[in-house]
């Protein structure tokens, strides 16, 4: 979480440029304001289980995000941390099962369907490619969201663009790319799930 | 631009609020605003809250005869669903909360997380998602028509049942006639600036208007070299015309964006009634002037709402709030 909150804090600047060319200009900052409250709170308390992290971040994200990027990388993160259960350590295995649980619900929140140029456009192909190795799925997530550059939003404020949306990379699949990233410089350093 | 520091422009806001407003309670800390008479014994409560920026749009609302509380979230962001539960649980008289929220992918998702939140509590809360900007037209393929400018005859004539006593389904229910009556089309004549941005949202060159655009600057259906105000009320009430064919008087809203003087907007409000006129729908109420805005963005938008009897009395009825007030 540290490292995801590192890696937001120095990529704002790029995510709000991103979304203001089909967005409304606050990806970055919304993020950047989540990310570092969920440091405070992990610092302040910090949760005994790997899941309960997962929980615990997901639950200051959807308080203090806003907008759709609130609700559903706090869902992403509460759901994979509940699949996780109570277990104190966890597998590469277990941590895909659960991660596979989070986005799945976060495609049932959003609505979102593959190509509709959204983060689930970077978190599907992640989780699949997690099978091999975290470096895998990180690089998956960077493609995914690369892949969006070409296709037209049907989701969230950028779809108001049409055909103007074609040609930017959407921020979503952007910041779901630096999280996968975050995990895997993480999970190279030995720390696992967290 | 007046202001302090981008981080701080809302909670700078709602201090002022407080300073202008003893009859409302403002919560700076939670970001709610709530009457203060409330929770009101006997009567259902409403909630409305959205990204700050399109002021008086909600705080500005609150008061008796239309909302209980609003939820203002960072500019152009929503809410966030622990303000909403807070709000509901304040104004919770026992007989329910209507959560009247625009269509963002934002609000939305935020109100529903709210709505299971506040029912986990014990308060039965019901739902109303306003989407009348007939710009976005093909809703299949985008996140579907945007709220705008209806939210404000949704909260008053809803607001008014509520104050008279109806109980939550028949406030729900009148809450959707109002949106299905309702329709909307926005245009901008220059981009707004956001306070974190410092400067143009977007880049709409000058001598160039945006004909179908969004409260936050989303875009529209076309750009076009600047028409006068003549030309764009033919295209924008034909537009909702286009998508409501009312068979009685309307309610019709002219609504400044912010940054276009009422000198201006009045000479629009003249075109709309002219044009309504000319295609044979009587108006039966106009106001006119900045209520639902995209901050400093200048251009304006039409709403028009197909109202029955019921609704012209209700939205007749006394309201007491800061930006709207008769009849008391």
């Amino acid at each position: 979480m540290t490292a995801a909150a590192a890696s937001v804090d120095r990529e704002a600047a790029r995510l709000t440029d991103l979304d203001s060319a089909i967005g409304d200009a606050d990806h970055g900052s919304n993020l950047q304001r989540g990310f570092a409250a969920v440091v405070k709170t992990l610092e302040t308390e910090p949760p005994q289980t790997p899941g309960a992290v997962l929980t615990t971040a997901g639950r200051q994200l959807i308080s203090t995000v806003g907008g759709a990027s609130g609700p559903l990388y706090g869902t992403l993160l509460r759901r994979t941390g509940k699949a996780l259960g109570e277990a104190g350590s966890v597998t590469a295995d277990e941590l895909r099962t659960a991660l596979r649980a989070g986005v799945d619900a976060v495609a049932q929140l959003g609505g979102a369907a593959p190509g509709d140029a959204t983060m689930l456009d970077a978190l599907n192909p992640a989780v699949e490619a997690l099978a091999t190795s975290f470096a895998a799925a990180a690089e998956a997530a960077v493609q995914g969201a690369e892949a969006t550059v070409p296709l037209q939003a049907r989701k969230g404020r950028a779809s108001y663009l049409g055909e103007r949306s074609i040609g930017h990379q959407d921020p979503g699949a952007t910041s779901s790319a630096l999280l996968f990233t975050a995990l895997a410089q993480t999970a190279d350093d030995g720390e696992g799930a967290k | 631009m007046l202001m302090n520091v981008p981080e701080t422009v809302v909670a700078d806001a709602l201090r002022g609020m407080a300073a202008a407003h003893p009859e409302l309670v403002v919560d700076v800390d939670n970001r709610v605003v709530v009457r203060r008479d409330a929770p009101v014994a006997g009567k259902v409560a409403l909630v409305s809250g959205g990204g700050s920026g399109h002021e008086p749009l909600h705080g500005g609302y609150v008061g008796p005869g239309m909302l209980d509380a609003a939820c203002p979230g960072e500019v152009f962001t929503s809410p966030v669903p622990d303000q909403m539960v807070r709000a509901a649980a304040a104004v919770d008289s026992g007989e329910g909360v209507l959560f009247v929220v625009k269509n963002y992918t934002g609000d939305v998702l935020n109100f529903q997380m709210a709505a299971e939140l506040a029912e986990d509590e014990g308060v039965r809360v019901a739902s109303v998602v306003v989407n009348d900007d007939v710009a976005v037209t093909d809703s299949l393929h985008t996140a579907g028509r945007r709220g705008t400018g209806a939210t404000l005859f949704v909260e008053k004539i809803a607001g008014a049942a509520a104050e008279e006593g109806a109980p939550l389904d028949r406030v729900a229910d009148l809450a959707n006639r109002v949106v299905e009556s309702s329709r909307s089309f926005g245009v901008a004549l220059s981009a707004c600036a956001t306070p974190a941005k410092g400067g143009p949202m977007f880049d709409l060159p000058a001598g160039e208007l945006e004909l179908g655009v969004g409260i936050h600057g989303e875009p529209g259906r076309e750009r076009r070299p600047m028409m006068t105000a003549r030309e764009i009320a033919d295209y924008a009430v034909d537009a909702v015309l286009a998508d409501l064919n009312p068979r009685q008087p309307v309610l019709a809203l002219v609504n400044g964006m912010g940054g276009t003087p009422l000198l201006e907007l009045y000479g629009f409000g003249a075109e709309v009634h002219r044009v309504l006129g000319e295609r044979g729908v009587p108006v039966a109420r106009t106001l006119l002037g900045n209520y639902v805005t995209s901050l400093d963005m200048a251009g304006c938008s039409v709403t028009l709402c197909q109202a029955d009897a019921e609704m012209l009395r209700l939205w007749d009825a006394p309201v007491q709030t800061a930006a709207l007030r008769w009849g008391r």
